[in-house]
């Protein structure tokens, strides 16, 4: 049907294509790509402007979308939702008047540690892209470098946790989310303060995470876990203590020294819209 | 020619920017779809190997700058896949079943999962696997297979005016240009007793 001229030149095409792939792949692959990561990155800042708009002509779309999807979930999650508001009813009660009991005790030792996210400078910002592959976890911001973001700084969302800035251009910033395998926090129980790494669970798994014990404790399936914070000055951490990250949904082998421990995360990682961006904290790049 | 250039790289930009503004950031059982493979599937039937293979690199590219990722990585996969779309269009007589697409969607998906997990594992991510893996590449498979025909009609009509030949007519072209001279004449023979009686 082809001529040999023809075969040939095809042929030669495609090696070239393949060729052209394992170059670029070779040379981007680890650090930031030296001069491959540039030009990328400057390619980058000219698609963001085009990505942000039609992430804003497409969010209606995509808001009714997820409405559907909503309300066939929620009418299956109403009677785990009805335990859970009678479970954290009980618990409000309890930690009001541990609260009350704090706050006396703070004023008596004349402390002041009532920092809250507004002292970590934190930056509003929109997720306009996502990862198409189940293997990478990121998502892609409208704050870059220009608005003081760089790499390290935690995000989170009004739920909880979402994860670090992993890159920054002028005008956008990717954000590595807790659940990409290059991702740990060091994070506690609330109750017990039983300390541990966050892990994600498993590829393409944005529900759930790993919460690998490093050092004794027990702990129960509804434990919350937030972040640990700066334990030792010389190694300050990139998150600030107390941030929200997940739920104890199942816990294996409980008190032994192989228990593992599952969360689900409190931010809904598959479906980021606003985020907050902590820019004042110690351990992050300046 | 130019016309056809035009509207392909059009199609692959506007593929690019659904993909990741919208459809990775909705899912569905679980899964998110991946339009690149059917869009490269699509552009590697209708215009052949060599333009599916680069249209295949060229939106891989695309898709790993937006992204900030790896260069490189979905540019090979996606030249393999329009390649061999355009062979399967070479390779079959009847491009116009709607069978082709549906099939070569949900083989051109396959190949882009296999083959990411493969590279991936190759450079040494280091993500732990499980059955929810499987369960995503699973529901992927599931959209992908459902929006293959729709990727390769929208496809299709808006190349349809650009395209030298459609594949009906390329397919009748090429049936007859098989038959030899004396095959062409009992064919021309047998019409015509057709006609009179």
């Amino acid at each position: 049907m082809y001529d040999s001229k023809t075969v040939r030149r095809r042929r030669v095409v495609l090696g070239l294509l393949v060729a052209c792939s394992l170059i670029l792949l070779t040379a981007s692959f680890g650090g930031d790509g030296g001069a491959v990561g540039s030009v990328q990155r400057g390619f980058s800042e000219v698609l963001n402007p085009v990505q942000e708009g039609a992430s804003r002509a497409l969010k209606p779309v995509r808001d009714l979308f997820a409405w559907f999807g909503d309300t066939f979930t929620a009418k299956g999650k109403l009677a785990d939702v009805t335990a859970e508001r009678d479970q954290l009813r009980q618990e409000v009660l309890k930690s009001q008047d541990a609260q009350s009991e704090n706050e006396l005790l703070r004023r008596q030792l004349n402390l002041n540690q009532s920092l809250g996210i507004g002292a970590y400078g934190p930056v509003g910002a929109r997720v306009f892209a996502q990862s198409s592959t189940v293997w990478y976890a990121t998502v892609k911001i409208d704050k870059g470098s220009s608005d003081g973001l760089r790499d390290g700084m935690p995000v989170l969302d009004e739920n909880g946790l979402v994860g670090t800035v992993s890159q920054t251009t002028r005008s956008a910033s990717v954000v590595t989310l807790i659940t990409d395998h290059t991702s740990g926090v060091s994070g506690r129980t609330i109750v017990g303060r039983v300390p541990g790494i966050v892990l994600p669970s498993s590829a393409g798994n944005p529900g759930s995470l790993t919460f690998s014990l490093t050092g004794g404790g027990r702990i129960a399936v509804g434990d919350r876990v937030v972040t640990r914070g700066t334990i030792e000055s010389k190694y300050p951490s990139l998150f600030p203590e107390g941030l929200p990250i997940g739920t104890v949904t199942t816990v294996d082998n409980p008190g032994s020294d192989t228990q593992e421990v599952k969360l689900r995360p409190f931010a809904d990682l598959r479906r980021l819209d606003e985020v907050q961006v902590l820019t004042k904290v110690p351990g992050a790049e300046s | 020619m130019k016309g056809l250039v035009a509207r392909i790289v059009v199609f692959g930009i506007v593929i690019g920017i659904v993909q990741v503004t919208f459809v990775s950031q909705f899912p569905v059982a679980g899964g998110t779809a991946d339009l690149a493979p059917l869009a490269v599937m699509s552009i590697g039937l209708l215009c052949g190997g060599l333009v599916g293979a680069s249209f295949g690199f060229g939106l891989g590219l695309f898709l790993d700058v937006s992204l900030l990722q790896t260069l490189g990585v979905t540019s090979l996969i996606l030249v393999g896949i329009g390649y061999f779309a355009g062979r399967l269009r070479d390779g079959i007589a009847d491009t116009e079943s709607s069978l082709v697409p549906l099939l070569a969607g949900a083989a051109a998906t396959v190949t882009m999962s296999v083959s990411y997990s493969i590279i991936q594992f190759l450079l040494d991510v280091s993500a732990p696997v499980s059955g929810v893996l499987l369960r995503q590449l699973l529901a992927t498979l599931i959209l992908n297979t459902l929006l293959a025909l729709p990727v390769y009609a929208i496809a299709r009509r808006w190349l349809s005016r650009s395209l030298p030949q459609q594949p009906r007519g390329r397919r009748r072209q090429s049936s007859s240009a098989a038959l030899s001279p004396l095959q062409q004449g009992l064919r021309t023979q047998g019409s015509r007793r057709t006609s009179i009686s």
